[in-house]
Formats: structure tokens, sequence, C-alpha cells
């Protein structure tokens, strides 16, 4: 009989969440391994650089204690990728407590392997000047100036660390940084599977039902692999895997669909076939992972460029709203002038929802046709302090400004909230999207174990 | 026959693909549709650059995908995801002018 390995991906990013009913009916089918993704670089540079998550705690835990339960009820491991959402060393170390305290409440007993992601400074500086650091078009090249201001720095590991947390005994494996399939397609390639079919069903498991009709990103999908095929499942009845759903899934944030590079090698989808296999069942076959002669790895990192703080605010008169552009020109320009003399270096920000805030340069409607239109201000800055200070110039200059033509002459701002402006915080900016060449798959990944 | 894109696609939607690329997929309503867009090339590099008011050296490529019937697109992103000026930290509301474009099919 040919062999077969079962996969249970319960939510697209842990703490996103899953019905307890699909989640029941993927124990059921008896995985071999429950695993999830739990990062992105979607949401944006901050969470990397600040070191923090963009999921909330409570709900991560939520998920992870079902799924570390049911694990250990079944002696099959628990794989997390991209721990905390960026998979730096703060976000790892959030989700490594999180499992302490579930270990603890539940008084579960096991190992837990630790896979670290964030990357010496030191490290990437070395590999830069000896060549081997890339962009990937149309990433500009890497400097050692914009390298010297990254705040942090994390690799995307490929299968082999965890396949060796696997080997050594892991049980509940939380990996930082992480490529997304290869917490589904760890445990089959360690087996003996086809890494191409494992990490094409991992690429597709990651984003659990997702990829089923209709969506969802919080709600199970169970992969079944087999010697020349696998096949999804979502677990819940309302949603079905057609081929289209799931073909159109492959799609989703990818340049090239055919040819989908990874650590270590590509994936090549260009003879895959997509076949309906019951109703709800989709079986793909012909998806190919071609090893590269160099493995690389991809690095993120980003670097702080300031703080932030924002005005909300919306007009609804049609002689404001006519003369928007140049009522904040000359509101910068009184903000320049007001603190000439302070050397103040700031990015000061206007965004003209009703107008082009939402595409900006990719806008092709200029004029506006709307009755009202809301404005964000923005300012950033070096410290908060210079940052308050310039958008509530902006803010109070704006409210009160004397335009051509005025006639409502108490005010030329709505705001929906008391205080009107609010503290952003800290700023960043993607500063590393690069590839570097590594003499072996592990050097950047060590792994730390723990008896919980 | 003169059509909008959006009478004769069941999809269409933009993200971004990593924070330097922006990218479209259209997903055409049937086969038929999808073969003659294919054949009619009536998504191609000018197309995406008029309607983005970018330079066709900044249309990284158009890719058909049979499988899901798609037809895709893939620009350089206006910036990095999340710098000082962005609009669309997850590139998922830039589809807009694809909807009202209007095609030969």
């Amino acid at each position: 009989m040919s062999r077969e390995l079962r996969v249970l991906s319960p939510t697209a990013i842990l703490g996103y969440g899953f019905p307890m009913e699909s989640f029941e009916e993927g124990m059921k089918r008896k995985p071999h391994v429950i695993a999830v993704d739990a990062g992105s670089t979607d949401p944006g540079p901050y969470y990397l650089g600040a070191g923090i998550s963009f999921t909330d705690e409570s709900a991560v835990k939520r998920d992870l204690e079902i799924m570390i339960k049911a694990a250990r009820e079944n002696g099959i491991p628990v794989i997390v990728g991209t721990a905390g959402g960026s998979g730096g060393e703060p976000h790892l170390q959030e989700v490594v407590e999180i499992v302490k305290s579930i270990g603890e409440n539940n008084g579960l007993a096991f190992k837990m392997a630790v896979i670290h992601a964030e990357i010496e400074k030191e490290y990437v500086i070395n590999k830069l000047l000896d060549g081997k650091v890339k962009p990937l078009h149309p990433v500009p090249e890497l400097t050692l100036e914009e390298l010297e201001k990254t705040e942090r720095i994390v690799g995307q590991m490929g299968l082999e660390p965890i396949i060796k947390a696997l080997e050594e005994g892991a049980e509940v494996i939380i990996a930082g940084r992480a490529y997304d399939p290869t917490v589904f397609a760890a445990l089959a390639v360690k087996d003996g599977f086809d890494a191409g079919l494992a990490l094409h069903m991992g690429k597709i498991l990651e984003c659990a039902s997702i990829a089923a009709t209709p969506g969802s990103g919080s709600d199970c999908m169970f992969g079944y692999l087999g010697e020349d095929n696998f096949r999804l499942e979502p677990l819940n009845p309302i949603r079905k895997c057609t081929t289209l759903s799931v073909a159109a899934h492959t799609l989703y944030e990818k340049t090239n669909p055919y040819i989908l590079p990874g650590p270590g090698g590509i994936l090549d989808l260009q003879d895959t076939k997509f076949h309906q296999e019951t109703d709800n069942i989709v079986k793909v076959t012909g998806s190919k992972f071609v090893p590269s002669d160099v493995y690389t790895v991809k690095l993120e990192g980003t670097k702080k460029v300031g703080y932030r703080t924002v005005s909300i605010a919306g007009t609804r008169d049609s002689i404001m709203i006519s003369q928007i552009e140049s009522i904040i020109q000359e509101v910068r320009d009184r903000v320049k002038d007001n603190f000439k003399n302070a050397d103040y270096k700031y990015h000061l920000d206007f965004k003209v929802y009703g107008r082009d805030a939402v595409m900006g340069s990719l806008e092709p409607k200029k004029e506006i046709t709307s009755h009202e239109i809301g404005i964000v201000i923005e300012a950033v800055a070096d410290t908060q302090k210079i940052a308050n200070t310039i958008c509530s110039f902006a803010r109070s200059t704006m409210l009160h400004y004397g335009y051509d033509g005025r006639i409502s002459t108490a005010g030329n701002l709505a705001f929906p909230y008391s205080p009107s402006d609010f503290k952003a915080g800290e700023v960043y900016e993607f500063s590393i999207y690069h590839i570097v060449e590594v003499d072996d798959p592990y050097e950047l990944f060590k792994i730390d174990y723990v008896n919980v | 026959m003169k059509t909008k894109l959006k009478d004769i696609a069941e999809v269409i939607r933009s993200k971004n693909a990593g924070p330097y690329e922006l990218t479209f997929d259209i997903i055409f309503k049937d086969w038929e549709i999808f073969e003659k867009a294919c054949e009619k090339k009536i998504i191609n590099e000018k197309v995406i650059a008029d309607l983005y008011h970018i330079s066709v050296e900044d249309v990284i490529n158009i890719i058909e995908f049979k499988p899901a019937k798609a037809i895709k697109a893939t620009i350089v992103r206006p910036m990095a995801s999340g710098r000082l000026g962005e609009t669309d930290v997850y590139g998922a509301q830039q589809h807009a002018p694809l909807v009202d474009l209007e095609v030969d099919l």
C-alpha cells in the first residue's frame, strides 16, 4: 500500500482562530503533524523592527493551547513557523513563554525546540564584503550604510533546521522566521516524501482555508501527501476545495506562479495539474523541487526612521474642498516658516481621502467628486516630541486657516475625536530584502531545546 | 466587442508580492473568455503602464496562468511597503482602475 502523510493546518496565521468543530474533524483524520504559519511581511516593516507581534497574545494562546493539547494526546508534533509574526528574537521569546505557560497550566511535559532566526549584523557585513549578499529585482543593492542603520535582521529558514529538530526528538517546534511552507513539509521530507509535492502542499496549507471556496483565513484545512500527489480537504462542511479555488490561491501574492524561489531551490509548478477528486477535495500532481547549486537564504531587515503623530479630520465645505491643494501648500509653508529657527527635520504629509489617499501616485482620477473629504495629517520626525509639535501646529493652522473666499469662519475641520492627535510611536522602513549565499542551511539557525 | 473588465472577470485583485512588488490577478468568468483574453493580449505591459501612469520598464511581467483561467500582472511598487508616503501597506486596494478598464474582446 502506498504511503500517506497527513497534515492539519488549523488557521492561516496563528492567532487568527478556527472553529473547534473543524479542528476536531481534522483530528479524526489522524494527522501526523499539526503545523501553522504565524507570520508575514504583509503588515509592513514596523513589527520586525519594533519586536512586536501583529497578532494578539491571548488569541495566539487560545489557538496554540488547543493545538498542543490535541497533539500531546495523539503523540504527534506541533510546528510553528515565523513565531510572533516576524520571527525575530523578541517575537520568538513571546511565543516560547506562551508555550511554557500552556505546558504548566495543563500539566503537560514535552521537549520543545526553539529555532532562532535573528541574524547578527556582523555576519551580514562580512557576507556583503564577500559579495555574497544580492538584491532581488526591484530591490536596490545593499550598502554598508543601510546595514548600519538596520534595527533587526531575520533570515528565512528552509526545511533543514526543522527536520533536524524533529530528528532530535522535538515534540513542539517554535521556529523564528521560516519560509512559509517549511513547517508543513518538514516531517514529510524527513520521512522521504517528494520535496516538490510537500512544499507545494505547504504553500497552500499555510493559508489554511483561504484556498477553499468560500475562503477563510480563520478555518482549518487538511492535507494528504502521497507518493506522487497530494490532496486538500477543507474541514468545514460549508467550504469546498475546487480546482479553481486551489489554482487561484497559487497565484496569490506571487510574481510568477510557475516558479517559486525558496531557500535552497525553486518550486517548479510548470507541470502541475489540479484534479477535482470529490465534491470538496482537490488532488494536485506534477509539482517539482529543483535544488539550486548554491544555497541561499532570504534576509529581511528594517530600520527606524523616526516617530509618528497623526491627526484625523474631515471637511464638508465645498469652497474649502475646491481649494484643498493650495490650502495644504499654504499650511505647509506656515509650518516651515514658524519653525525655521528650530532646525527640525520632519516629514509632513496630508492624505486627502476622496482624492488620492488610497492610491497616491498610481491614482488616475485626480479630481474630487465627493461632497466631503477626509484628511489625515501626518508628521514623522526624529523624536516623538517634534512629531507632536509639527502635527499639532499643522492641525491648528489648517483648522483656522483663512483661505481665499472663506465664508465658514468658525473652523475648517471636523474632528471625530478628542484628543485630535494620536502618537503612533516608532516608524520603520524595510532596509534589507536580499538573499545571502550560505555554506550550509543550518549555519544561521541555532536550535535550543527546552524541557517543558 | 468592447467591454469592461469587471463584466468578464470574476476576480480582480491587487496585493503585495513581497514589500517591493505589487501584483494584480484577473480571474476570468469562463474558459472561452480567458482564452480570448490571452489570444488578444488584452492585458499587456503597455495597458498596465498606461493605466497606472508608470513606465513599461516598471511592469515586471504579465503571466497567463491557465489552471486558474487567470492573467496576472506584476509591477514595481511606487515605494517599498510602509515607507514614508505609503498609502496602502498591504497593496490590497490598487486594483480599482482595472475594474473599469475598457477592453476589446
